[in-house]
């Protein structure tokens, strides 16, 4: 193109370049990336709310990913009901720990990448190629971990070639690792990882992988300060996405409040609740 | 050193439209038609995998016709805008009228600007939450930009089907005569040159007023034989997506409406009702 259109176009929308829309944004509109705009403050930390503890698991026909509410902002409870858990695309969920704004920007353009690259190509990336999407996300934000405000997400999805749900774990750095069956991250993870290792067995139901996820958030919530756990008096419960091949969904509040209810109940007069 | 030839200004561009024009003329027509439940593109095309139509944004949908590079050029880059518009403002605020309004003007400076302009004439098409606020415009090749009521025929011979449309369409056809209309359109008037055209030659695709969120839907398989049938109870499509791996295809057995039980005779559930807004921001974006 050789001349700059007046209100049309500009030339990098006609250029032939990938179906990234990342990439597409660095060159167009480098403010709006995740951190992008985040200048100044130079060295040492920023106070920021975090998001704490994501669970996923496997069952019979999927993945599951279920994370609590909490935010916090060192001691301080920021905010009691935030989501952090999303449909990335329809066939995949993210869940984030970590600085939460910078995480549900990270979210924002994740889920338009996905997007995008299914409009542009006409068919969907494969779950690999979105994990690996994921991590290249996380790689841009290293800066802004190195200031504090990392993000840790876990991503689950089902792979439509193998006809498998699976689950995939990050590091601030941007390395992604599949993990087998199961899998946590963020404050809490230290105690839902052992509540999930003992309650996980093989071709679970969805209802009791549901149940298992439930259990191991309120084990974590019950050692971790980080953690919310079911909030009875203000119906607050956990964000539960389900992803099978039919799609992904997420879990309706009425069948969550049912399962968080029943945890609760068995766990009165029993702390150690279900083995 | 030979001297440059004058052009009047009127005739350099009477020549630039000629040119396009014929380019244009040489592909095959492509339709968008609004019906009672949503907006049609159909578009002869027996390539699976090239398409002309393709899905823009929620609710906006793209067809294209003449030379397949320049307006698959144009397509990406309606895409790139729509997601780079809805990523730094709202989902709600990306619309049909602001791509038809950046697209006049891209297609405006290449045709007089560029060494030669685009042959394409491409459609812009929004659905709305009722067909009055349907929204569909016609680009041509010099940049010029109609809003169209009802419907738009591209591409090849495309006055006998306007004429043709403007006699036989009406807003309220069900979806299954739209297309049976814009198949027999496409397939040519009895005598030279009509086609038949099978389901396997036609790229047919949807924006369903009645989903929430990306309306865009391909047809094809089953449904879309079922449709074409006249014999066929089939009039619509289903609102649900059939459980099947895959992308946003509606290739649903006819008679289901994804969840196996049978779909309602008229095949217009919950018309007129207005679709949930999605928001962009994650926080948000629960339909409860």
């Amino acid at each position: 193109m050789s001349t700059e259109h007046a209100r049309g176009l500009p030339p990098e929308f006609l250029a032939p370049r990938s179906s990234s829309f990342t990439e597409f944004l660095s060159l167009r509109a480098p403010e709006l990336l995740p951190g992008g705009g985040l200048r100044g403050g130079g060295e040492g930390t920023v106070e920021a709310p975090h998001g704490t503890t994501i669970v996923a698991l496997t069952f019979a026909g999927g993945v599951l990913l279920a994370g609590d509410r909490r935010a916090t902002m060192g001691s301080f409870i920021a905010n009691r009901d935030m989501e952090k858990v999303f449909a990335a695309d329809d066939y995949s969920a993210v869940g984030i720990a970590g600085t939460a704004g910078t995480a549900i920007e990270m979210v924002k353009v994740f889920q338009v990448e996905l997007e995008h690259y299914e409009k542009i190509e006409g068919t969907l990336l494969s779950l690999e190629g979105k994990a690996n999407r994921l991590a290249a996300m996380i790689r841009g934000n290293l800066a802004n971990a190195m200031r504090g405000l990392s993000v840790v997400p876990l991503f689950a999805g089902f792979d439509l070639g193998q006809g498998i749900g699976r689950i995939y774990s990050y590091d601030v750095s941007g390395g992604c690792y599949e993990e087998q069956r199961h899998h946590s991250v963020g404050s809490g993870s230290l105690f839902a990882r052992g509540a999930l290792k003992k309650l996980w067995h093989e071709d679970m139901a969805e209802e009791v992988a549901l149940a298992v996820a439930i259990e191991a958030l309120y084990d974590a919530a019950d050692d971790d300060s980080a953690t919310g756990g079911p909030d009875l008096g203000r119906s607050i419960w956990p964000t539960c996405a389900v992803v099978t091949g039919t799609g992904v969904r997420l879990v309706e509040d009425s069948q969550l409040e049912e399962l968080a209810r029943a945890v609760v109940s068995a766990r009165r007069g029993n702390p150690g609740g279900a083995r | 050193m030979t001297m440059p030839m004058y052009v009047s200004p009127e005739q350099l561009m009477k020549d630039r439209a000629d040119f396009a024009r014929k380019g244009i003329a040489r592909g095959r027509s492509v339709i968008v038609a609004s019906y009672a439940t949503g907006i049609a593109f159909v578009a002869e095309n027996p390539s699976r995998t090239l398409h002309k139509v393709s899905e823009l944004y929620d609710r906006i949908g793209f067809a294209g016709a003449g030379k397949y590079n320049e307006f698959e050029n144009l397509r990406v880059a309606g895409i790139r805008y729509a997601d780079l518009r809805g990523y730094s403002y709202d989902r709600r605020d990306v619309t049909a009228r602001g791509l038809a309004n950046a697209y006049t003007q891209t297609l405006g400076t290449i045709f007089t600007q560029e060494s030669k302009p685009y042959e394409v004439e491409i459609a812009v098409a929004q659905v709305g939450a009722v067909q009055d606020d349907d929204q569909i415009y016609r680009l041509t090749y010099d940049g010029s930009v109609t809003e169209e009521r009802g419907f738009v025929a591209m591409g090849g011979t495309s006055e006998p089907i306007v004429t043709a449309l403007r006699e036989q369409w009406a807003p309220d056809l069900p979806l299954a005569q739209v297309l049976r209309l814009a198949c027999s359109l496409l397939e040519g008037p009895e005598g030279e040159g009509h086609r038949d055209l099978s389901a396997g030659e036609l790229e047919v695709a949807v924006l369903d007023r009645r989903r929430p969120r990306r309306t865009f839907r391909r047809l094809g398989g089953p449904l879309l034989d079922a449709l074409l049938d006249a014999e066929s109870s089939t009039h619509d499509v289903p609102t649900q997506d059939e459980s099947r791996s895959g992308l946003h295809d509606t290739l649903t057995q006819p008679g289901t409406n994804g969840n196996g039980s049978a779909e309602p005779a008229d095949g217009i559930p919950g018309r007129g009702q207005t679709p949930g807004h999605d928001s962009s921001n994650p926080q948000t974006q629960r339909e409860d």
